[in-house]
């Protein structure tokens, strides 16, 4: 499983209600439903992964992020995932603020742009950083809002989005004292959970 | 026809009948004191009478919906795409069970059925039925075959608002229902529509009030007109674009207003199938039973309500290029059950033929349904 989902999962209130926006092949909400008996829809714009969603017997609601969460907004859930799609989509910025609307328990996670690798590909070598976590070249990522740890720190102090927790990993789902340390330039995966 | 039967097809079938005497309460308040139902049946039921899958037909449809009658059959029943042996609904692990409905004109009891009263047919004075009847009506069906619980309950368009309406209605009658096509209620567009559809009926001088039958004539042009106007809406604009086109049937403009354009030969053509095999009573019924169809009516109008009687797990599918039930209409759907807390998927399939895009072959559409099928049916009993 994706190293930030392990983390995720620890997150996450038994028996709850989860929206996962941008839920893949919904490996995710299996196993929140498998281990913590949670009511899980997810959200995806993708048909294969739609189809890997139903093949699962996972709840997916096919709909587009970049035209905002209205559909959900009459229902309750506690918690509103988003992982590893915050890059993807136009503006991330209101589709934080539409999760905190919907739910006063936000998890998001991204790739950090700012990670030491991501400097070397960029500072260095003068080249957009593509790594086996995110092997896209530029003129074919779905990415288009990358962003660092510092930088959604920074989105956060702004909206007045309160930072209840703070983790980070590596692909190999590690993090040590050092990456706690300094995030911005050691993590590879951030991961937060936020409320308003 | 079919030179031998395809290995995938449910093969040659017979439709059954099943007469119920005890009387049935319509919607309307009035009363059917006995009636028939005709349906087809592919599969075996399982022991336990688990594996049933009710499959409910749209506005013009009936209860042939997969196989063949003969061999000299020209074309399979209408969901035969979706039904058979290793198919989507497959016939090796369910029991499909798909009746013609109540007022329908293929033999189950019907404005062209007699009438036990007067031993006329019974033409205009056959009540006005709603898609509630002919959910009770189907009820009884399952009752008759032993199935106190179907597996699923699917169609498309208006057979999608059947599966609703079992959803909403008899919520501990059915585990799954796949909802196609359709809409919570018509819209001010749909029911237009389908009111000049049955104005070119009842204008036409042959109607005589809908006892044609009696007096030996039949409304032949009022239906095949109305098929015509009804066959526009489910095509997309694009899907007559590049069939037809602006294409001419001769090379020249004859200035005048015989057929010129393909488009209007194959509407004629269309309209006049349909007038030879469909009755124009049961299309005036039909339609009306699609004008009344509203789930949340009942419920103040809040289809988060009517939703949250259901029990069942959900498919919705919609195509992008629908117009008649267009993506919007079942998403709000989705949006309700999401609110009422039900679970559901939901597909917006990428489709250019519009409405009709729900009987036809379109891969992923038909992927969507194997795979659901396939969750249900390992939820079953090991094989029937």
């Amino acid at each position: 499983m994706r190293p930030d989902l392990n983390i995720i999962l620890d997150w996450i209130e038994p028996g709850s209600r989860v929206l996962d926006l941008g839920c893949g092949d919904g490996t995710l909400l299996k196993e929140l439903e498998r281990q913590k008996q949670v009511h899980g829809w997810g959200v995806e714009i993708d048909p294969k992964r739609i189809q890997a969603c139903v093949e699962a017997g996972v709840n997916v609601i096919e709909h587009n992020l970049d035209q905002g969460l209205a559909p959900f907004r009459n229902a309750r859930f506690e918690t509103v995932v988003l992982s590893q799609t915050l890059q993807a989509v136009r503006r991330p910025d209101q589709l934080i603020e539409e999760m905190l609307e919907i739910s006063g328990h936000c998890i998001v996670t991204f790739p950090n742009f700012g990670h030491w690798r991501a400097r070397i590909d960029q500072g260095l070598r003068g080249r957009m950083p593509v790594s086996e976590f995110m092997p896209y070249s530029w003129y074919n990522t779905p990415n288009i809002h990358f962003c660092t740890v510092k930088d959604f720190e920074a989105l956060c102090r702004e909206r007045r989005i309160r930072i209840l927790d703070q983790t980070v990993s590596d692909r190999h789902q590690q993090s040590d004292s050092l990456m706690r340390a300094w995030p911005n330039l050691l993590a590879e995966i951030a991961i937060y959970r936020i409320s308003r | 026809m079919p030179d031998q039967i395809p290995e995938d097809s449910v093969g040659l079938v017979t439709p059954q009948r099943a007469h119920f005497d005890a009387p049935l309460q319509l919607a309307s308040g009035r009363t059917l004191p006995e009636f028939e139902l005709v349906y087809e049946t592919y599969g075996t039921l399982n022991a336990d009478r688990t594996n049933a899958v009710l499959v409910c037909h749209a506005l013009s449809g009936n209860h042939h919906a997969a196989g063949y009658h003969s061999m000299e059959d020209r074309k399979p029943g209408w969901w035969d795409l979706c039904i058979g042996p290793g198919k989507p609904i497959d016939t090796n692990r369910f029991f499909v069970v798909a009746p013609n409905n109540l007022g329908g004109c293929h033999g189950s009891t019907g404005p062209n059925s007699q009438n036990p009263a007067t031993g006329r047919f019974y033409g205009p004075d056959f009540p006005m039925v709603t898609t509630r009847d002919w959910m009770h009506a189907q009820a009884r069906l399952a009752d008759r075959l032993g199935i106190e619980r179907f597996a699923a309950v699917a169609g498309g368009s208006l057979g999608g608002m059947q599966a609703l309406q079992w959803a909403v209605d008899l919520p501990e009658r059915i585990a799954h229902a796949v909802v196609i096509a359709a809409a919570p209620k018509l819209s001010a567009q749909n029911i237009a529509f389908n009111e000049v559809a049955r104005q070119a009926i009842l204008r036409d001088p042959e109607f005589h009030g809908g006892r044609y039958l009696e007096l030996g004539s039949y409304p032949k042009h009022g239906l095949s007109l109305a098929r015509m106007v009804g066959h526009i809406t489910y095509l997309s604009d694009d899907a007559m674009g590049q069939k037809f086109g602006r294409e001419l049937r001769n090379p020249e403009l004859t200035y005048d207003y015989n057929h010129q354009f393909q488009v209007e030969s194959y509407l004629h053509y269309q309209g006049d199938v349909f007038s030879e095999r469909f009755d124009a009573n049961t299309y005036l019924l039909m339609t009306r039973a699609l004008d009344y169809f509203d789930i949340a009516k009942e419920y103040d109008n809040d289809l988060t309500q009517a939703m949250a009687q259901a029990r069942c797990k959900f498919l919705l599918v919609s195509f992008t290029t629908d117009w008649r039930f267009s993506p919007a209409r079942s998403e709000e759907m989705v949006q309700a059950l999401i609110a009422a807390g039900r679970n559901l998927s939901y597909a917006r399939i990428e489709a250019a033929q519009g409405h009709d895009a729900f009987l036809l072959s379109i891969p992923r559409y038909s992927e969507l349904l194997r795979s659901y099928f396939t969750r249900i049916a390992a939820r079953l009993p090991a094989s029937a």
